[in-house]
Parts: C-alpha cells; structure tokens; sequence
C-alpha cells in the first residue's frame, strides 16, 4: 500500500466513523495536536468528531535529507473524538487492520505512555502502541487543554505516517517509501528537507526571528484584546514555530528556555479560556445537534 | 454452605509498572472488606494483566457471622435521677440504639458505672451485601495516576470495559461508568473470545481457553521456562533483570519468547550503550556468550501464541536497527567533541537557580575535592588525578549519547575520556563518581573515584541544605538521602579516616566562597549532623540490633569508621552472655551516680577508702591504653580495657559508701565516678542497652 492510499484508507475509514475529514491547517506547527481542529475543538461540552494529515515540523529534528529516520517535517494522521467512545481502541485496531495489518500475525502492544505539551498546557495520559516493536501510534485522553480541565474527554489517536509506511512497505529508508506509483517520498520531499535543515541550522536570522517572536506575541495579545481567539491563537501557533527555530539554532540558552516555553504557554491558556467562553456565548451549538455530527 | 466470589476488573491497558502493587491491593482491600463485613471465607487470589486486575475468593459464607455488640452509654449519675427516672440523656441514648430503656444494663468501667445496651445483629445474606462491597473496594482503589474518560467524572487507572462479578454462579449487580456487571469475561485481545462463566469458580480455565494465562507466577514461570529452553539450545547467556522481567510480565496475556539478530558491526559500540537500548527502548533481553561478552542477537516477548514469529522477529530486527544506528551515529559524533568545549557547554546548563551551572558545580567539586585529598594525605599523583577527574567529571552529560540515554552518565564519560587520552584512573573516576546510584549498587572501587564522589555527593547535599531543600517524608527531589548514604559507605569501605564533621566544613566552606549563603554554615551544619545521624543509624541498624545503635550512637557518630567498630564490639560482647551484662550494670551504677556529680574531679587526697583509691588507680591505669584504642577505632580493644575496670567498680560500690556525710568527700567520690562516666560515653550509653 502506496503512501497516498494509506491516508486515503484512514480518510475513509474515519469518515465512516462520522468524522468530518477536514484538511491540514494552514500555519506551520510541530504537531497535529495544534492545529485549532483539536487544540481549541477538545475543549468544551460540545460533541466533535474529526480527522485529517497534519504535517509537522520539527526544525531540530532536520538531518538535511541524510538520516533515513529523521525529518524537518513529517505527516501524522489525527483523529480526535470527544467524548471518547467506550470501543475506540477495538476501532482503532479495524482501522489498522484497513492498512493490512493483521493482528493475528504482529505483536501489537499498549505501552503506557503519558503525554505532556508544556508550551501549550496541554496533558493526556495513554500509550505509544507497538507494532512488532515499533512505535506507530500515540493514543491519548487528553486530560488538560490550555491548562483547562477537560470535559467530556476527548480521544486523541496520531499514526506516525512515515513510521507506519516503512513497515508496511519494507522500506529501511524513509525517502524510499513509495508515495504513489513511481513517483518516491524522496522525490517528493527530499529537498526541501535538505533545503530547511540548511537553513534552521544555517542561515535564518536569529536576530529577526526574535522580533517576530515579540511581534507575534504583540499580535496575539492585540487579537485577544477583542476577543479574536482564532486569530489570536494562529499568532500562538507563529510564535511557537519561531521558538522552535531558535531553539533548533540554539539561540536560545536553557535558562531563557523556560521563560519563552511560558510566554507561549500563558497565551494558549488565555486564548483557550476565552474559546470556551465565546462558545458559550453561543450557546454551544454543537451541543444542540446531539452526539453525531 | 460457601461459595466462591469473582470480581474481575477489565479495563484498557494499564501500565505494567502499578499492576503489581495494583493487584495486592485488590486482595488486601478485599480481606479487610470480608473480614469487616464478618464474612469468613478461604483462600484469596488476586491476580492482573495489562487489561484486568482480579481477586477470586473461595468459599465465602453466604450468611455474615451474627455478633452480639455491647454499646456504652452515659454513666449513670447522668442518665437517671435520685428517683431513678431516666434523663434526656439516657432516653436519647436508648433512641439511638433503638431500644427500650427497659433493656439497659449497669456496668462498671474505671470505679463508675454506666449504661449499656446488648444488641444482638443477625448476619444477612452475603449476596444482599456484595454489590455495596465491590463497588466500595473499587472505588477505594489507588494508583500512582489517575485518569477521566468519555463523559464521566469517575477516576480510574484506565477506563473501565467490563466487569464481571459472581457470587458462586449468581451475577452481582453493579453499574459504574455506564458499564454493568455480568459473567462475561473478555479473553486475548486477538487470539480469544468472551467467555461465559456458570460459576465463579470456572474463572482460571475459561481465561485458559480464550489464551490469557491470568496467573502472574505461572506466566512468569512461562517466561523463564521459555527463555531458559532457547539460552539452552542455543548455548547463550541471557540477561535476566528483575525489572525487565517484572515489567514484560505485565506487557503479555500469553506470553512466547521470540529473538531476533542485529548486524555484529554494531558490537563497535560499547557493550552498555547496546544493552541500555535494547533494554530501555524495546524492552528486550540481551544475549551473552560463556564469558559475558554481547552477542548480536536479542531476546523479545511477544503478547501472543507464535503464529508469524519470523515476521515479528523481522519487525523487532527493522525497529532495533535504527535504533542502533541512531546510537552509533550519537557515539561517532560524541568522540568528535573535544572535553574542553563539552566543559564549557557546562556552563549553560543550569544545575539549581540558586546552586549556578553544571559549570559552577564542577568547580566546587574541584575545590572540595582537593582538600578532601588533603586530609587523606594521598600522593602528589593521585592529586593530579583526583584534580582532573573533579575537572572533568561531568562532561558527557552534553554528549548526545547521554542526552538520549541518561542512565548511561558516567558509562559514557568514562569510555569518552579514554578514548581522548586521558589517564586510567581518571577516566575511571569519572564513571565511579556516580556510584553508588542505588541502594544496591557497587561502591567506587578506585580512591580517585571514591574522592570525587563523596565531593560531588556533600556539594549536592550542602547545597540543597543552604537553600532550605532538606528532605522530609517522601519528599526527596534530589536523592539527598541516598547520597549522604552513600558517602557514609565509601568512609566505611575505603576505610577513610575522615570524620563527618571535616567533610562539612570543607563543603560549607567551599559554597561559601563560590556563592552568597542564605543560611548559616552553624545552622547548615546542625541540619547536617541530624540528618547523617539518620543515615548512619540505619546503615548499623543492618547489622546491629536497634539497642546496641541507639548505645553506640549516643556516644557520637562523627567518625563513622569508629562508631562501626564500636558498634560491632559491643554487638558482640551484648551477645556473648551474661559476664558482659554484670559489666554492664556495674557501668550503669557508675553512671547513674556520676549524675549527681557537679563536676568531673577528683582531689587524691580526698580519697580516703582502699576501695576507692583503687577504682581510681585502676581508672587511671586504663585511661592512655583506652583513649589509644578508640583512636585507632579498635572498638573490641577499647571495650575490653573497660571492661577490665569491672571488679574495681564492683569493689568500690560495695565497700565504700558514696553519699558520705561530708560533703567534700561525697563531692569527690561522685567526680571519680562522673570522670569514669565521661570515659565509658565515649564508648557508649550503657543504659540504652535493653536485656
């Protein structure tokens, strides 16, 4: 099973589920979890129901193309559900057995994992699961959001992609996976990661990137002032991208680290109080519509 | 007539390291319920797996014992008048019990008499109080960690799937989280169904059939068994840790051993960095040959029966590969890092907000632990090497290999640093710095290691005491207490003539010229000396019993070598018999009066008895001889010229009488025997010894 047909089967196999399959979040993040669609839709009474391809950038992780396991960006499939229902770990495992991975014939294990995102308050206790010793999974309830107490529990399940597709296609080296028919991972994405990681390591200007650290942070506040909370959380998401890039740089020493780790977080955690309260305002709609969306 | 009892908590998988605890638990909360309830039952088993805990009671008694309960009431000046009436009191008391005043008893407690009521209770039946019973012990559970799921606000450990609770073949009825209580229990996630169970007793077998071994004991035994029949096939050694088999045993419901192979170019890369990652990562066992050399091949647990081994032991070699490949390309990179720049990276990383960098640490270790070689008065050589490993101590926790495994400090330090040229037995410090890392641990068998670590441990100790960080209870962010034991063990093995109170002067000394101190080195010092009191107690609680360390301690503890000596001298003479216990109480004597002694002297000529000129004689005689033996910490020696002053003291109390009338004799008679006290103190309280 090529790449793209992987996504396709998750697609499918999610939507079936009554998920609305929405489409990869135009900011650039680390990971699936912040995109708006969980991060801002898990918090709340309200029902919701979703999936989606999330990729994600890690600029540390950049090895410039050379290292066949590491990359500046790669894809997670996300799928959120709130509240949790009672059988999703028996769906989650039809929705491997989709991708061809019989459970009968791997070793398919739970292993406590408990997950923590400090700059954006966020806290979930589950497990990475194993496939014949590999991690491909991160399955989550996500007990804290924005620093704020979740409630229904929301679900979290993110495929690790690259990872899934290596196994599934043999392949030793991530450039190698198949995509579709003839055309390679490698062809597709090798450059740009070669391209990033030169200049993550290399060339940004770190004395910019501060600037806009503090300018996206202005921004943010200012959005807040009115109440704008996706806007204001799309400034949460730059900023955050930007720490990451001068973290990658290693501009940033581990005393000052803490500082701007909090600075992102007591955003996120104002831009989620006031999400949930602009729901309100609301009326919560989705409440309205009962548990299936 | 008895029935067997079932509760079986199914629940998403649980973390393998709280099942254990988890599971007794389950039983303890379940006996005390039983035993509460006044159910008498027969054997309790408790067993778990990653997606249940249960206990299986047998023959518990389907009626409660019936009891007849005394009940004290007000006394009865207060519940009935002259005229025998009875008071508010009294008919309020009888409104609560239920009774009829008419039905109360007198009894007398402690000289007064009282009221009393007799209320006999009729056991029920068991089955009417189960259901209250299992969800009280459910609900009572403790975790290390708790979690909410789906819309509930109920707490567990993992969310709860089923339950199945039978009382013999009856279901009881519960509900908790939208989940009701039924017979029906779930077997292997893949290889098995559910099971109907017809009676609670069938639990065992029907989780058999559907392949979860439920049993901890014999899923362990399966695994050994497994593991003991390849390593013999194959003539491989594999490493077994308690730990690792601890937690793979809460990984499966079924359990088959598979192994799998790496490529032997990877044996390049030190023996530890492969078996942490193989360990810690994966959870797999490595594989030795005869000599305890790695072999490249690794030892795997699968969750099921061995259908498609050999593409599970493909899967494990794909996963295993890039980790090893991770690992050497982090060791390649490390080695192209020279000390000197690891060292000053040093400085950016923080240690404490009050206590500096990483960088500042190394220095203070540097300086104590210049002056701890000192005090030992070792050679010029091994200064050198004991100022070069301070120097270098900590400069691998910026390699990447210690950032990925940090259990592997030190390990990788001390290979990094031979490989960089430097002497032996510095790099050996550099790893036996960190020992002892726990309880069982080794202790750092170089001097130069031994240095270095007691440096680092009293700089972390001295610290964190400066700034108010002392232990107490379960509260020990920073190890302290098996720090400070630690040093105490290197003392006693390495035999160091170092007292307690020189090392924290030299620490509290060195702090204070590195860095503005809050706190008072006096003060430090005083929280210092109670808090190694503790440790040295229970370190000679090991081996002594608790009266000889409590003697020995009171006598001080400030040379560890000496209190050991004292303490194993004393615990073998208590042990001896009876001879030492007669000296004892003439010691006792001595002391018990040197109590009223105003002060210590003695004037010669005020002694006027044979008897206590002798004691005196005797006292002196022993004095040099005694204070050379604890000098040279030879307790057996120094408690056996005290004992020599036995028959003296015997004489002395029998013949002479020291409460004399005249009061400058008396005064001198109690200050021989306050100076003979003073002596015995420095050995030991005599009188904590308890016969």
């Amino acid at each position: 099973m090529n790449f793209q047909q992987m996504i396709l089967t998750l697609q499918q196999f999610w939507a079936a589920q009554n998920c609305i399959i929405v489409n990869p979040y135009d900011t650039e993040k680390g990971a699936g979890t912040m995109n708006p669609m969980t991060f801002l839709r898990s918090l709340g009474p309200e029902p919701w129901k979703v999936a989606y391809v999330e990729p994600s950038r890690r600029p540390s992780d950049g090895r410039y193309g050379e290292n066949p396991n590491r990359l500046y960006q790669h894809h997670q499939f996300q799928v959120i559900i709130k509240p949790s229902p009672d059988n999703i770990q028996e769906l989650y495992l039809e929705s491997l057995k989709a991708l061809g991975v019989d459970a009968l014939h791997h070793d398919i294990r739970f292993v406590e994992d408990n997950w923590e995102n400090p700059s954006l308050g966020c806290a979930g206790l589950g497990w990475e699961v194993w496939l014949d010793g590999m991690e491909i999974t991160q399955f989550t309830y996500f007990q804290q959001v924005g620093g704020i107490e979740t409630h229904p529990v929301s679900v979290e399940i993110t495929y690790g992609m690259e990872r899934l597709a290596s196994y599934i296609q043999e392949k030793e080296n991530v450039f190698d996976l198949e995509w579709v028919d003839g055309i390679t991972y490698g062809d597709v994405f090798h450059q740009p990661e070669y391209e990033h990681s030169k200049y993550t390591f290399e060339v940004s200007d770190v004395k910019m990137l501060f600037t806009l650290f503090n300018m996206y942070e202005q921004e943010a506040k200012k959005a807040m002032d009115q109440n704008l909370v996706f806007p204001a959380y799309d400034y949460v998401l730059k900023c955050s991208h930007t720490f990451n890039l001068l973290d990658a740089r290693g501009a940033i020493s581990v005393t000052e680290r803490t500082g701007y780790i909090t600075r992102v977080r007591n955003l996120a955690r104002q831009v989620a109080a006031t999400y949930v309260e602009e729901r309100e305002k609301l009326g919560f709609p989705l409440l309205k519509k009962g548990g299936d969306l | 007539m008895a029935k067997d009892l079932l509760f079986e908590i199914g629940l998403e998988e649980v973390p393998a390291r709280f099942l254990r605890a988890a599971m007794e638990q389950l039983k303890e909360k379940t006996v005390q319920w039983l035993e509460q309830s006044r159910l008498s039952h027969g054997a309790v088993e408790a067993s778990a797996t990653p997606r249940r805990l249960s206990v299986l009671v047998q023959d518990v008694a389907e009626k409660q014992d019936d009891v007849e309960e005394e009940v004290k009431g007000p006394s009865r000046k207060i519940a009935q008048d002259e005229n025998g009436n009875w008071s508010k009191a009294a008919l309020g008391f009888a409104r609560g019990q239920g009774v009829d005043p008419e039905q109360f008893t007198f009894k007398e407690l402690n000289g007064v008499e009282y009221i009393y009521v007799t209320k006999s209770s009729t056991g029920v039946d068991t089955a009417s109080i189960l259901a209250e019973g299992l969800l009280g012990i459910l609900s009572s559970m403790n975790f290390p960690k708790n979690m909410r799921w789906g819309s509930y606000d109920y707490k567990f450990v993992r969310p709860i799937r089923w339950l199945v609770a039978m009382f013999g073949s009856d279901v009881i009825d519960l509900e908790v989280t939208g989940v009701k209580s039924g017979n029906v229990t779930r077997g292997h996630r893949f290889l098995g169904t559910e099971a109907v169970l017809s009676d609670a007793s069938e639990y065992r077998e029907a989780l058999r059939s559907q392949h979860v071994i439920v049993d901890v004991k014999e899923r362990e035994n399966m695994i050994l068994e497994q593991i003991g029949k390849l390593a013999q096939e194959k003539n491989w050694k594999i490493a077994i840790k308690d730990d690792l088999l601890e937690e793979v045993l809460f990984l499966v419901e079924t359990p088959t051993v598979l192994f799998g192979t790496f490529d032997p170019s990877f044996l390049n890369i030190p023996q530890e960095v492969l078996i942490t990652s193989m360990r810690e990562h994966q959870r797999y066992f490595p594989v030795l040959d005869e000599q305890g050399k790695l072999l490249p091949f690794f030892v795997t647990v699968r969750n099921g029966d061995d259908r498609s081994l050999d593409v599970i032991a493909k899967g494990n070699e794909k996963v295993l590969r890039a980790r090893l490949s991770d690992a050497k390309f982090f060791y390649d990179e490390d080695q192209k890092l020279e000390i000197k720049d690891a060292l000053s990276k040093l400085e950016s990383i923080v240690f404490h907000e009050e206590l500096g960098t990483v960088g500042d640490k190394v220095r203070r270790i540097r300086k104590i632990a210049d002056q701890l070689g000192e005090a030992l008065q070792i050679s010029g050589t091994e200064q050198e090497y004991v100022s070069r490993a301070a120097d270098i101590c900590k400069f691998d926790l910026v390699t990447q290999m210690v950032y990925e495994f940090p259990e592997l400090q030190g390990v990788m330090g001390e290979d990094y640093a031979r490989k960089a040229g430097e002497n032996e037995a510095v790099a050996k410090a550099v790893f036996e710095h960190y020992q002892p890392r726990s309880a069982s641990d080794d202790l750092p068998a170089s001097l130069v290691g031994s240095i270095i670590s007691i440096a680092d441990k009293i700089d972390t100790i001295v610290g964190c005491f400066s700034i108010g960080i002392i232990p107490t209870g379960s509260q020990d962010p920073y190890a302290l207490r098996r720090q400070s034991q630690g040093i105490v063990q290197i003392l006693l093995a390495k035999q160091m003539p170092l007292t307690l109170s020189q090392i924290f002067g030299i620490a509290i000394d060195v702090h204070a010229q590195f860095r503005e101190m809050k706190r008072q080195g006096s003060e430090i010092r005083k929280d210092l000396e109670e808090f190694f009191g503790l440790r040295v107690k229970k370190l000679l609680s090991e081996n002594l019993r608790y009266d000889v360390v409590d003697a020995v301690i009171a006598a001080g503890f400030d040379d560890v070598m000496s209190i050991v000596s004292r303490g194993d001298a004393l615990m073998n003479a208590v042990e001896g018999g009876d001879e030492f216990k007669t000296t004892v109480e003439s010691f006792n004597r001595v002391s018990n009066l040197a109590a009223k002694a105003s002060k210590a002297a003695v004037s010669e000529s005020l002694l006027q008895e044979e008897a206590e000129k002798e004691l005196h004689a005797a006292w002196l005689q022993v004095q040099k001889p005694y204070s050379t033996a604890l000098e040279q910490r030879d307790g057996a020696k120094a408690l056996g010229i005290l004992g020599e002053l036995k028959p003296a003291i015997t004489n002395f109390f029998d013949a002479v009488m020291v409460m004399a009338e005249d009061e400058k004799v008396r005064a001198n008679r109690l200050g021989l025997l306050a100076q003979i006290d003073q002596g015995l103190k420095q050995f030991a309280d005599f009188n904590k010894l308890v016969w």
